[in-house]
Formats: structure tokens, sequence, C-alpha cells
């Protein structure tokens, strides 16, 4: 099933001459209406005609988020205010918030965006849609929200939290869809047992998760869990937050909406351009967002491209699951390790993803510290049984990350969690 | 001598966290019978055996510990040199593996109370059970509550 068949479906060559147009006019508008990137085309010697189609965005300086908060909180919308509908921001963790403005045809743009995405799962207008997203300046849920209703489905807006209501919810209101983040699914799947609820006595049969980045293992455990199919979903708030893109039934990477958001994969330390096939860090250009466009776009998300027709039908180009990001990448006696990593090798033996990575600097080496939270499942009252278990899983870390690393068990539900988003990494030296 | 489930929990090793344990266990008003701790550098295992187990488990998993419930041997000897090496012996004759031990003696009652954990409970009781050197060490009224 497809929400919009023409476009979805799109052969590479009227794809591309869409794109063009699209970045053509993208450049033209910025050019005269943003300041902000008038200077930096002008730094960089480039004149609005210099770009003559997709091959040459390669020219087009890079966007980051230190560009939105240098231009805090108006300073890069490129339409004047009276114009803007709506305007998220982002939680602000690591620094100021970034501020995003929508017009009406962005928010329309989105709805469209979201409603493919939730088609390419199975959602129809005889869904119902449970949507456990934070609902506020968060991008999540409202994402879902109107991409949910232009589908036509019943939508249930719980947000997050108190999930024994959300518990009751899906039985009683008959819930077939939960959207979500990938981390919350699982307490809920958690609370359905310690409530006694069989979730096979649920009419839930589809997942669609997003917001932070989870391996395939964590999708198996969601599946068996919920006895479910678990769809990724990929949005960073700066764009529009999620159904940038979306998996189809296929489970095999995410389709991007790339008539509004045209992907690049680069080196993230050089910038170049990265073939097709090789992991990278995804770049990404809005099309055609009014409010707040966006050049050249620095996610920090790493991933693969795929541009291959999927055997669901789709020609839109593919991207991986997101493997971690390049700012949350440490670099540990000159070895590359993500945290996505480390939650492989814990769902692998059977533990719950709840773990931090400590580093620390002791005498010039780089020592790495896994704590793991300890559960009911794998917890026993001989020390020799912890201690096997420790052992293990330092070994399969090691192997897998390729240094060497010492996993200390922790007490269950100490490991500090925001909403959604746990805090994975304390990096403690001083360089 | 029988079979009781004794009550485990996980607990860092750092100040503090026995404390936190103890002080869920008092506020709920349980009566602790006996207590071991065995610890490694960073974590410990609590042990319990209390009149209710299975209420000393609910109420350190609602208060978020991790709970584990095990069957172990109860045994009431009487105070005497060698008596538990007899206990031993007909286990390791069994081949039966002893994970650990935690035992006090009571003055009073002038016996000694062992807990054990073995490797396979229900063989380790029915091996002890029949012997006839082991009926000499118990005492008269090994019937009596386990629980002091």
């Amino acid at each position: 099933m497809y929400w919009n068949n023409h476009i979805e479906k799109l052969d590479r060559e009227a794809m591309t001459e869409l794109q063009s147009n699209s970045l053509k006019s993208l450049v033209e508008r910025v050019y005269t209406q943003v300041p902000s990137y008038r200077q930096k085309f002008q730094a960089a010697g480039l004149l609005p005609e210099d770009i003559q189609g997709i091959g040459d965005i390669g020219k087009l300086p890079f966007t980051t988020k230190q560009d939105l908060r240098d231009n805090y909180p108006y300073g890069l919308f490129a339409l004047p205010m009276s114009e803007i509908v709506r305007i998220h921001a982002s939680s602000g963790t690591t620094g100021k918030p970034t501020v995003v403005g929508y017009t009406k045809r962005d928010l329309n743009m989105w709805a469209e965006v979201m409603a493919r995405a939730l088609t390419a799962v199975g959602v129809t207008n005889k869904s119902f849609i449970q949507n456990a997203y934070g609902y506020g300046l968060f991008t999540g849920a409202l994402g879902v929200h109107y991409g949910a209703e232009l589908v036509g489905g019943s939508l249930i807006p719980t947000s997050v939290g108190n999930t024994a209501r959300q518990i009751t919810l899906m039985k009683d209101f008959g819930t077939s869809v939960l959207a979500c983040t990938p981390s919350y699914a699982l307490h809920i799947a958690e609370t359905m047992r310690e409530e006694g609820v069989d979730c096979r006595d649920l009419p839930l049969s589809v997942g669609i998760f997003g917001a932070e980045p989870w391996s395939e293992q964590m999708r198996l455990e969601i599946e068996r869990q919920l006895d479910i199919k678990a769809y990724d979903i990929y949005g960073l708030s700066e764009i529009i937050g999620p159904g940038v893109a979306c998996e189809c039934t296929a489970q095999d990477g995410m389709h991007i909406n790339e008539d509004h958001f045209y992907p690049e994969i680069i080196n993230p330390v050089t910038g170049e351009i990265l073939p097709d096939g090789e992991q990278g860090e995804l770049v990404i250009t809005t099309l055609t967002k009014e409010g707040l466009p966006l050049i050249r776009y620095r996610t920090r998300d790493l991933t693969v491209l795929n541009r291959e027709t999927c055997t669901c039908g789709r020609t839109l180009v593919r991207m991986n699951k997101v493997m971690g990001r390049s700012d949350d990448m440490l670099i540990i006696g000159g070895v590359n390790v993500f945290p996505s990593q480390v939650e492989s090798v814990l769902l692998d033996l059977g533990m719950a993803p709840h773990y931090q990575l400590v580093v620390e600097r002791i005498d010039n080496l780089d020592k790495l510290t896994i704590l793991v939270e300890i559960t009911e499942e794998v917890f026993t009252d001989e020390v020799r049984g912890l201690e096997t278990l420790e052992y293990k899983l330092q070994k399969k870390m090691s192997e897998l990350l390729g240094i060497s690393s010492k996993v200390k068990l922790v007490s269950n539900k100490t490991i500090e969690r925001s909403e959604g988003k746990a805090k994975r990494v304390i990096d403690k030296r001083k360089i | 001598m029988n079979i009781i489930q004794q009550i485990s929990t996980f607990v860092e090793n750092r100040p503090g966290a026995f404390q936190e344990i103890l002080q869920v266990i008092q506020a709920n008003n349980i009566n602790i019978k006996a207590l071991s701790i065995a610890d490694t550098a960073d974590f410990g295992i609590l042990r319990f055996i209390v009149t209710n187990p299975d209420n000393l488990g609910q109420v350190l998993r609602e208060s978020g510990f991790i709970v584990k419930r095990t069957p172990v041997l109860a045994i009431t000897i009487g105070d005497k040199p060698g008596n538990l090496l007899t206990y031993v012996n007909k286990l390791s004759e069994s081949d039966i593996n002893i994970e650990y031990v935690y035992a006090f003696t009571t003055a009073v009652e002038n016996v000694a109370k062992v807990v054990m954990k073995v490797d396979d409970v229900e063989r380790a009781i029915s091996t002890l059970t029949n012997d006839k050197e082991i009926k000499e060490c118990l005492q008269a009224n090994d019937d009596v509550d386990f629980y002091w």
C-alpha cells in the first residue's frame, strides 16, 4: 500500500529532475531572504546561479546545530513570523534549544510524509493508533498525530507516561498500532508482564518507533515481547521530527522522503561526500521547507544509503538504521566506540539495554568501564554466577569493541533515564 | 531438617547500599531471622531467612530491588564437635555440591542452625533423611520451627 503512489515509485531520472528544480528554488529563497545564508554563500564565493541542479549540491556550505544556536531564536527563518503557524523546539540538553518554525504548507508536507510512513507499515483508516510520544515542544507526538489523522485512522493521543493507563486503554480501545520511543515500548512490555497482561490478548499488531537509535536486536526483543511487527521511523527536530524516513513492511532500510529531504553521506571528519553503501554522517537538505529551510544540515547521525529499488516497490532511497552519532562516538585508546555496540551485546545475552559507559584516563591510558544494570532474569544468589556473567559480558564487549573494558554490574534502575533518552556516556577524561 | 525459601537480593558495594535495603525491611516491620552477605569488589549478594519469604520478596521488589527466591536446606543439629562434618560427609559421598553455608549456634537450646545451599536440594534431603548417622547428630527436637 502506498500513500503517494506517484512519488514513492518515481523513477530516478524524474526524481533527480524534481530535486534539482526544488534545490534551485530553495537556494534562491535562502539567498534573498536569510542574511546568514547570504553571508555564508558570499564567503564561499557562491551565487544562486552557480547551483544548476542537485549535482551541484556539494558546492554549498554545511549548516550545523551551532548555526541554529547562533541565530536563536528566529534568525534563520526564511519567512516573516506572520507566515509561521507553529513553533517547535528541541530540549536543549546540549546547549541552547534549537527552534523550528513551520508554515501552513510545512505542516501539510509533514502530515503528508507521515501519512506515507504510516501507510508503509500497514496503517489504514481502520487502525487505532495509540500515540505515546510526548506531546509538547518535542516534535514526535504531533508528527504522528497529523499523519494518522490524514490517513484517517482513529488516533488516541495518550502522550508518554502513566504506563498502567496506557495498557488499560490498549485493551479497552482496541489499539492496533503503537507509536513511541523504542525504550518506552520495552518499558510498556515490562509493565505488562508485571501486571500479568498477556500481549497476545491485545489486538496490537504494529509498532512505529523512533526518536532514539535502537539496534536490530532491540527490534527482535520488542517484537518478541509485544508480539508485534516493530518499524523504525527516522527524523530530527531540526528538520521535522519523525517522517524524514520510515521503514516499509520489508524492514530493510528506511525510505527517505527524498522529494522533500535530500540525503547525502559524508565523512564526518573531512566533509567529503561518500558513495552509496559507505557508512558516514547523514546530511539533509530540506528541499521544500518554507519556515526554516536548512541547506546541507549535518545530522551527526551515522548511516548508509541504498538506492536500489526495494522489494516493496518503492524507489525512494533507503537509509539503514542509525548506527550511532558522529558526536556520540567515543575514541578510546584510538578505537572508535559506539554505545549502540554495547547495547547489542547486552540484548544478545538476554540483558536489558540499560547501561552507561564511563571513560577515564589513568596514567595516560584510556580505561573504559561499562556499567550494566542487573535484571531479575540474570540475577542469582551465587557469587560465582554473577562473576561468570560479568566475565562473559566483558569478553563479548572486548571482542566487539576491539578494546578491553571492565564490566561492572549495578543495581537495577540506577542508571539515569530521561524521557526516552538515557545518558549513555560519561567521559571523565581531561584531554 | 527441611527445605525453606531464602530471599536474596543484589546490593552494590558502596556506602549506604546495605542501609537502603534494611530501611525498607524495617519500614515493613519484617524481622530478619538469619542473614549472610557474599561480597566481591563491585557488589554483594544479601541472603535473608525470614518467617514469610514471599512477603519479603514482594516488599523488596516493590521498592525496586532485584529479588530471587532459592530453596535451601535448613538444618538444626546438636551443638557437638564433628556433627556438621557428618552432614558434609554424606553429601560429598552422594556427589552433591555445597554452594555456600551459613550457621549459628544458640546457647540456650544447645543447637546449631545451618543454612545450606546445595546444587540438588531434593536429592540432598532424601540422602540425609534416611541416614542412621545423621539421626544421631540430630537434636531430638529437630522438628521445632527453624526460625529461631
